[in-house]
C-alpha cells in the first residue's frame, strides 16, 4: 500500500522529459499511474524518480491527419471512449476503451501509458495490431515511426529504448467496407483479458479483401493471426468459414496459464473469440 | 390522543445511514490519538519454515522507528485462547502467538513488528528487518494432510489431526446403505473462501500509563468477548483494565468474531511503549493472514428407494483449520455443519464424521452461514444427484422427502435441538410458481435442440439462526463451554427518552433502526425517542456478539424482555399515580390506565418523570425505570426457503450466465421488510459468488495464488443477478415475536441453487457433478470430457 | 532522501497548501493530513473503489494517485456532496433505496454514481452495474445500489420519486 520513496519531476515539454530520462536512467515516466503506481505500492516496482508526462500538453488530444489519426500519448482511456471523431473514424478504440478497468481507472489511465507498459493481458494491444496503427517514439537522436507490428517485442517489453518517449499512435482511418470488432474474455478480478481478439476487416461484394486480426491477454505479448489473416482473405466470412478457419490457430506451448485458465484453454479460447471477433467485424462492415 | 404509528412491520430507511452516506462514519481507521504510533508486520514468505534467525539492526536504526519486537519479546502474554473444546473428542489446538516463535506454519504468518512514527515509516522498516528461514515442505489440503508421510504442521498434532468429531448414528446409517435400492455417491470439495469485508481488519490499542488500564478499538463483531478472551486468557489481568470498542465496522462476514495476534500485540507495544499503537492491515495481509472459511473435502454417500424416498445419508468429511486452531474454528465443520445435514428432509438414517485438520495456510474458522451453507450444499447437490439417479424430478424428490408441518418441533437425531417450525412445501411452490417450472422444461428442451444449454437448480435450504441456547452450545460435548445469551439494558430518562445498550451490534444488518423499532413499539413511544448504544464494553453490561444471525432471535428478544419489565414497573408505579391497584392497570400504546379507563391514563413520559423525581413511589420501587435483561432462549430458531436459479452456459468458452435468481424465504416475522430484503440480497450474492467467482487458492508450496483483489474474484455489479424474492411467514414459537432471523439466509440457500442449475444444464451431456466454483475453464472441460465420454 | 514537494489545492471549496513527500498517496493526504476520513481504502490494488474522489470533476481513485499529482486540482470528497445542507440527490437514493449496509464502500459508491449521473442523466440498468464495476459492495448483492442511483437519475431530471416506506 505504501511506495517506497521517489523524487518526483513534472515536466511540460516532452525535452524536459527526454533530458531528465538520460540524466537519471533509473527514472520511469508518470504518466496515468494506473499500472505503475499499484507496482509500486505492492513494491514489485521500485524507481527512484518519476517523471511526470501527465501535463504535457502536446502529448494529449485526438485530431485527424490526412487519413490518419493521431492521438497524444497522454489521452486517458475517457478521452477516447467519448470521442466523437474516434466513434466516426475509428470505432473499434472507443469500444475497447469502454471495457478497461472501470470509469475511474479510465479517467487516469492513458493510451500511451498502457502501450508502453505493455501488459501481456491488456486489451489496447491486440486492437492496435489489427487496425494496423503505429508508435511515434522520440528520443534524444530525433523521433521514428514503429508499427505496431514490431512493437511489442516480448512481456512487458516494447521497442521503446532506454531514454525514449511514446508520444503520438497513429492509426488509419476507417475506409469503405470495414468493419472493425474485439472480443474478449475477461479475469473476474482484474478485468484484464484472459484472451481478447480484435479483428479489422474490409468487405467487398460479400468477400474479404483483407483482414488483420491481433490477440492479446494468452501470449507473452500481443501478437497478429497472421495464418487466420491469410485463411479468411478472399473469402465470404459466413459460419462454415470462420468455424473452419479458426481452429487451433495458437499451440499452447507457446502461451501463458494460471490456474484461473490454462494455457490449453487459452487456446482454445482464441479459436473461439478469433471467430467471433471476425464475425462481428463483418457484421458491421 | 393520536395513536402511535405502529413501526414493526414498516420498511423504513435506516437510521445508521445519515453519518455513511456523509462520510461521517467513525471506523478504527479513522481515529487519530495523540502520541499514535504505527504498526506494520514482518511477515513470513513461507508456508512452512523454521525462524533460524532475525536481524532487527537495520530497522531499529531507520529514521521514524520506534521499536522493533520479535516474538521471544512477548513470551510475557499467552497464545490466543481456543474458545471451542469439544468434550468426549480428541481437540489439539494449537493457536498462534501475537508473533511466530521458532516457526511459521502459513504465508503471512507474523514474524517480526515494526513500530514508527507514520505508517509510511513503519512499511520501509519491514523491508529492512532480515529474517533468516529454513523452508520445510508444506501440505494445504485438508485431506492429504493426515495421509502418512505428510509434513508435520506441529509437534502435538499427530498427522495433522486437531480434532476429530461424529454425530448421527453409524450403525443404522451402515445398514440403511447396505440395504438400499439405490445409492449415490460423490466427492464434494466446498472450496476456501476469504470473507473479504469491504474494511479490512485492524486495531488501535492505547494503554494508560496513570491507570494501568487498556483501550482497544477493534474491527470486531464481539468486542465484549473480545475483552474477556484478551484479559483472562491472553495477558492474565483483571477484565475489567480493559475496555474494547467497536466503532462502525464495515462489514465482518464472520471474519471479526475472532481474536486476532493484532489486538495483542497493538496492546503489548502500547504498553511497551507507553503510546497508542494502531495497525491496520492491507488487502493483501487480509487475504494472507485473516480467517478464510469452508474449505472441505467431503465423501459422501447417500441412500434410497427408486420411487424417491431418501433412507440414508453418510458423510466423511475432512475440515481444513489452517495453520492454527482459530477462537472457535472447529465449532463451525461440526455443530454448525455435521447436525444440520439432513437439511429439510426427514432422512431416518445418516451419520457424519468429520476430521479438523491443520495445514500450512490461512486459519479457518466462521464465514457467513458457517458451516451450515457447506452442510446445504452438500444435501442439495446430493438430492439432485438421487434424483437423476432414479429418474425423477428434482422437485419431485424433494417435495417426497420434506419434513411436514405436523412434525414440529422436529428432532433431525443428529443432536441438534429440535426445528422450531417450518412449512416447507409452500416455499418451493411459490418458487416454481415463479418460474413458471413446467415451461421452462419446454424451453429447455428447445434450447438443447439449438445447442443452447440452459439449466434450473433447486435449493430448498433450513438453517440455524439465533445460535444461543447456552444449556445447548455449551453442554459438555458441544463444544463451545460457554453460554450465548444476550444482554439488553432499556432506561427510560426523566424526560421520555428511552436509551437501549445491547451487546448485539450492527456491522451493516441495520439492527439499530430494527431495535428502535421494536422499542418504539413495545414502549409506546416515538421511533425518534429511542436510541441504541452498542459496541462497547463501558455501556452494555455483557454481549456475546453478533454472528450467528443471532442479533434479532437474541439481542432483540433480550431488549423486548427489558421493555415488558419496564412496562411492569411503569403499572405499579402509574397506580400508584391514579390510586389504582397495580393489578388493575394496563400497558398499552404507551399509556397506563386502569382497564376500562383509558380517558384517564399517565404517559410512559409522566411515568418515567414520576419514577426519576423518585419523591412519590409506591413502598418498595426503586427509583428510575431501567431494567436489565440476559435473555438466554429455549431454542435456536430455523429459518427456510426454496430458491431456484436458471443459468446459461456458453457451450464454446464454458462462461456460466446467470439468468435469474428466484427466493422464497420464512424468515419468520419480519420488523423491517427493507432491511430483510437487503440481507437476503447481500447473503445470495455471496452464494452465487461461491459457486460462480470465488477460490482462496493456494498452490501445492502454500503461496495463496489468489492473495490479492487482483485474483480473488468479488463480483462486480455487473456479476451479479435482479433477486426476485417473495416470502411465507411461519412464525417461530421460540420467541414472543415469532422472528427468526435473515443474516446468514441468502448465503445458506444460494451456492446449490446456481451449482445445481449448472450442472442441470449439461445434465443431457450426462454430467452428474462438478466442483465449485464453476468457472469457465471448469465448465468447459466438463463438456470436453463428457463428450469424449459418449464417443 | 527525496524532498518534500509543496502542493495547493481546492479540497470541498477550500483552499489547502502544504508540503508532502512524493509518495504520499491523495488518499492518505485527505484522511492523514486533511481529517477527511469519509475516503476509504479497501484494497491495494485500485480494485475496490471505497476510495474514489473527483479531481477537476472526474471520479478518480484516490489511492492510485500521489497527492502531487493533483496539484492545482479542484478535489471534491464525500463530505462535500452536501450542498445548503442538503444531500446530494445520490446520497439521498442511497438513504432512500436501502443501499448501504455496513457504510465502508458507499462513500466511493456514491461519488463514482454521481460521476456516471453528471455524464449520463438516464442510465439503464446494465449502463448503472458498468459504471459501478470499479466499486465492490460485499452487502448489499448491488441490487439497491442500483434501485439507489436510478432514484438519483429520476430526481436529477425533475421527475417523481419513491423512498422507502412510501
Amino acid at each position: 500500500m505504501y511506495t517506497n520513496q521517489f523524487s518526483y519531476h513534472r515536466v511540460n515539454t516532452v525535452q524536459e522529459a527526454i533530458s531528465l530520462l538520460q540524466k537519471n536512467p533509473d527514472a520511469r515516466l508518470l504518466a496515468g499511474g494506473h499500472s505503475l503506481i499499484p507496482a509500486m505500492k505492492l513494491r514489485l516496482s521500485d524507481p527512484s524518480a518519476l517523471v511526470d508526462i501527465s501535463r504535457v500538453a502536446e502529448l494529449k488530444g485526438i485530431r485527424q491527419r490526412g487519413n490518419t489519426l493521431v492521438i497524444g500519448a497522454m489521452t486517458t482511456h475517457s478521452e477516447i471512449e467519448d470521442s466523437a471523431l474516434l466513434k466516426q473514424l475509428c470505432p473499434l478504440l472507443p469500444e475497447v476503451a469502454h471495457i478497461i478497468g472501470d470509469p475511474a481507472v479510465r479517467n487516469r489511465g492513458t493510451l500511451g501509458g498502457s502501450l508502453a507498459h505493455a501488459d501481456p493481458a491488456a486489451d489496447y494491444p491486440a486492437s492496435m495490431l489489427a487496425l494496423g496503427a503505429s508508435m511515434k517514439i522520440v528520443g534524444s537522436n530525433g523521433d521514428r515511426v514503429v508499427d505496431a507490428d514490431n512493437f511489442f517485442t516480448g512481456m512487458f517489453a516494447t521497442a521503446i529504448g532506454s531514454g525514449e518517449i511514446l508520444t503520438e499512435i497513429h492509426v488509419p482511418v476507417k475506409t469503405a467496407g470495414v468493419g472493425m470488432a474485439y472480443e474478449t474474455m475477461m479475469h473476474p478480478a482484474s478485468r484484464y483479458a484472459i484472451v481478447g481478439v480484435a479483428a479489422m476487416v474490409r468487405m467487398s461484394g460479400g468477400v474479404c479483401q483483407e483482414a488483420r486480426v491481433g490477440m492479446t491477454g494468452a501470449g507473452h505479448h500481443a501478437m497478429r493471426l497472421s495464418g487466420l489473416e491469410a485463411a479468411v482473405t478472399g473469402k465470404p466470412l459466413d459460419a462454415a468459414t470462420l468455424s473452419a478457419a479458426c481452429k487451433s490457430l495458437v499451440r499452447p506451448a507457446d502461451l501463458l496459464g494460471d490456474h484461473f485458465a490454462s494455457a490449453d484453454y487459452r487456446a482454445h479460447l482464441v479459436d473461439v473469440y478469433a471467430q467471433r471477433a471476425l464475425a462481428a467485424a463483418a457484421g458491421k462492415a | 390522543m393520536a395513536e402511535v404509528t405502529k413501526m414493526i412491520g414498516k420498511a423504513i430507511k435506516r437510521r445508521e445511514d445519515p453519518r455513511l452516506i456523509q462520510g461521517r462514519g467513525n471506523y478504527v481507521d479513522d481515529i487519530k490519538l495523540p502520541g499514535m504510533t504505527y504498526a506494520a508486520v514482518v511477515r513470513s514468505p513461507y508456508a512452512h519454515a523454521k525462524i533460524k534467525g532475525i536481524d532487527v539492526s537495520r530497522a531499529l536504526a531507520h529514521p521514524g522507528v520506534l521499536a522493533v519486537y520479535v516474538g521471544e519479546d512477548m513470551l510475557d502474554i499467552n497464545p490466543l485462547p481456543a474458545a471451542w473444546q469439544a468434550g468426549g473428542v480428541k481437540n489439539v489446538a494449537v493457536t498462534p502467538r501475537a508473533l511466530a516463535v521458532g516457526k511459521v506454519t502459513h504465508v503471512g504468518d507474523g514474524v517480526a513488528l515494526v513500530i514508527a512514527e507514520d505508517r509510511y515509516t513503519a512499511r520501509d522498516a519491514v523491508d529492512l528487518v532480515e529474517v533468516e528461514y529454513e523452508p520445510l515442505p508444506a501440505v494445504v489440503d485438508a485431506r492429504k494432510a493426515t495421509e502418512p508421510g505428510a509434513p508435520l504442521v506441529h509437534e502435538a498434532a499427530a498427522n495433522n489431526i486437531c480434532m476429530e468429531w461424529e454425530c448421527g448414528d453409524a450403525a443404522r446409517t451402515s445398514a440403511a446403505i447396505a440395504s438400499a435400492e439405490v445409492v449415490v455417491k460423490e466427492e464434494i470439495i466446498n472450496q476456501r473462501l476469504i470473507p473479504t469485508p469491504m474494511e479490512t481488519r485492524g486495531s488501535l490499542a492505547r494503554y494508560d500509563v496513570a491507570t494501568g488500564e487498556f483501550t482497544v478499538w477493534m474491527t470486531s463483531q464481539a468486542p465484549h468477548v473480545m475483552r474477556l478472551l484478551l484479559t483472562a486468557f491472553v495477558f492474565g489481568i483483571p477484565e475489567t483494565r480493559l475496555r474494547c470498542i467497536a466503532p462502525n465496522v464495515g462489514g465482518g462476514f464472520g471474519q471479526k468474531i475472532f481474536c486476532y495476534a493484532d489486538m495483542a500485540f497493538t496492546m503489548w507495544a502500547s504498553r511497551k511503549l507507553g503510546r497508542p499503537v494502531k495497525y491496520i492491515e492491507d488487502r493483501s495481509e487480509n487475504y494472507k493472514t485473516s480467517t478464510h472459511g469452508r474449505d472441505h473435502v467431503t465423501e459422501v454417500e447417500l441412500a434410497g428407494t427408486r420411487d424417491g424416498k431418501v433412507t440414508g445419508l453418510r458423510v466423511k468429511t475432512w475440515a481444513n483449520l489452517g495453520g492454527y486452531f482459530s477462537t472457535i474454528a472447529a465449532g463451525i465443520p461440526t455443530t454448525l455443519y455435521g447436525r444440520i445435514l439432513t437439511g429439510v428432509y426427514k432422512i431416518p438414517a445418516a451419520h457424519c464424521k468429520v476430521w479438523g485438520t491443520y495445514t500450512n495456510t490461512a486459519l479457518v474458522d466462521a464465514y457467513r452461514g458457517a458451516g451450515r451453507p457447506e452442510a446445504s450444499y452438500l444435501i442439495e447437490r446430493m438430492m439432485d444427484r438421487f434424483a437423476a439417479e432414479i429418474g425423477m424430478d428434482p422437485a419431485e424428490v424433494r417435495r417426497r422427502n420434506y419434513i411436514q408441518p405436523q412434525d414440529f418441533p422436529y428432532d433431525n437425531g443428529l443432536g441438534l435441538l429440535t426445528y422450531d417450525s417450518g412449512n416447507y412445501e409452500p416455499a418451493l411452490n411459490k418458487a416454481l410458481q415463479m418460474v413458471d417450472y413446467q415451461n421452462f422444461r419446454h424451453e429447455q428442451a428447445e434450447a438443447r435442440k439449438q445447442g443452447r444449454y440452459l439449466g434450473l437448480g433447486l435449493s430448498s435450504y433450513v438453517e440455524i439462526c439465533g445460535v444461543a441456547p447456552s444449556a445447548w452450545i455449551g453442554a459438555a460435548g458441544q463444544g463451545w463451554g460457554a453460554g450465548l445469551f444476550e444482554s439488553a439494558n432499556v432506561r427510560v430518562h426523566l424526560t421520555g427518552k428511552v436509551v437501549v445498550t445491547t451487546g448485539s451490534l450492527p456491522h451493516g444488518q441495520g439492527v439499530e433502526t430494527t431495535f428502535a423499532q421494536i422499542l418504539a413499539d413495545e414502549l409506546g413511544v416515538p421511533y425518534e425517542d429511542v436510541t441504541i448504544e452498542w459496541g462497547d464494553t463501558l455501556a452494555a453490561p455483557f454481549g456475546y456478539g453478533t454472528y450467528g444471525s443471532r442479533s434479532l432471535a437474541v439481542g432483540g428478544m433480550a431488549m423486548h424482555r427489558s421493555a415488558q419489565k419496564i412496562k411492569e414497573k411503569a403499572k405499579i408505579i402509574a397506580a400508584h399515580m391514579l390510586e389504582a391497584a397495580p393489578e388493575d392497570m394496563v400497558f398499552e400504546n404507551g399509556r397506563a390506565f386502569v382497564k376500562g379507563s383509558p380517558d384517564k391514563a399517565k404517559t410512559l413520559a409522566e411515568i418515567a418523570l414520576q419514577a426519576s423525581l423518585a419523591y412519590s413511589l409506591p413502598q418498595g420501587t426503586e427509583p428510575f425505570l431501567d431494567e436489565t435483561t440476559y435473555y438466554d432462549p429455549p431454542n435456536c430458531t430455523f429459518p427456510f426457503g426454496t430458491h431456484i436459479a436458471i443459468v446459461e452456459v456458453d457451450p464454446a468458452t464454458g462462461k456460466v450466465d446467470l439468468k435469474r435468481y428466484v427466493g422464497v424465504d420464512d424468515v419468520g416475522n419480519i420488523i423491517n421488510p427493507l432491511i430483510v430484503e437487503g440481507q437476503l440480497h447481500g447473503g445470495i450474492a455471496q452464494g452465487v459468488a461461491q459457486a460462480l467467482y470465488e477460490h482462496g487458492f493456494y498452490d501445492d508450496e502454500g503461496q495463496l495464488l489468489s492473495g490479492t483483489m487482483l485474483e480473488y474474484a468479488i463480483p462486480t455489479a455487473a456479476m451479479l443477478p435482479w433477486y426476485e424474492l417473495e416470502h411465507t411467514v411461519t412464525p417461530s414459537p421460540v420467541n414472543p415475536m415469532g422472528v427468526k432471523g435473515a443474516g446468514e439466509a441468502g448465503t445458506i440457500g444460494s451456492a446449490q441453487a446456481v451449482m445445481n442449475a449448472v450442472i442441470d444444464a449439461l445434465s443431457h451431456l450426462g454430467v452428474k457433478h462438478m466442483q465449485m466454483p464453476a468457472t469457465p475453464e471448469r465448465v468447459w472441460r466438463t463438456i470436453q470430457s463428457s463428450k469424449q465420454a459418449a464417443d | 532522501m527525496a524532498d518534500k514537494v509543496r502542493i495547493r489545492m481546492t479540497v470541498n471549496g477550500l483552499e489547502q497548501r502544504g508540503e508532502v513527500e512524493p509518495r504520499m498517496l491523495l488518499v492518505h493526504y485527505l484522511r492523514e493530513t486533511l481529517g477527511l476520513t469519509g475516503t476509504h481504502i479497501g484494497c491495494d490494488t485500485s480494485q475496490c473503489g471505497a476510495c474514489v474522489v473527483h479531481v477537476d470533476g472526474q471520479a478518480v481513485k484516490s489511492c492510485t494517485l500521489f497527492a502531487v499529482q493533483a496539484d492545482g486540482s479542484s478535489v471534491t470528497t464525500i463530505e462535500g456532496l452536501v450542498k445548503d445542507g442538503q444531500y446530494h440527490p445520490v446520497q439521498e437514493g442511497f438513504w432512500e433505496k436501502h443501499g448501504l449496509q455496513c457504510g465502508f464502500c458507499t462513500p466511493g459508491m456514491i461519488m463514482a454514481a454521481a460521476d456516471l449521473l453528471n455524464k449520463n442523466s438516464n442510465p439503464t440498468d446494465a449502463e448503472i452495474r458498468h459504471a459501478l464495476e470499479g466499486n465492490l459492495c460485499r452487502c448489499t448483492g448491488y441490487q439497491n445500489i442500483v434501485l439507489a442511483v436510478q432514484y438519483a437519475a429520476a430526481k436529477m431530471r425533475g421527475e417523481p420519486v419513491t423512498g422507502a416506506a412510501d
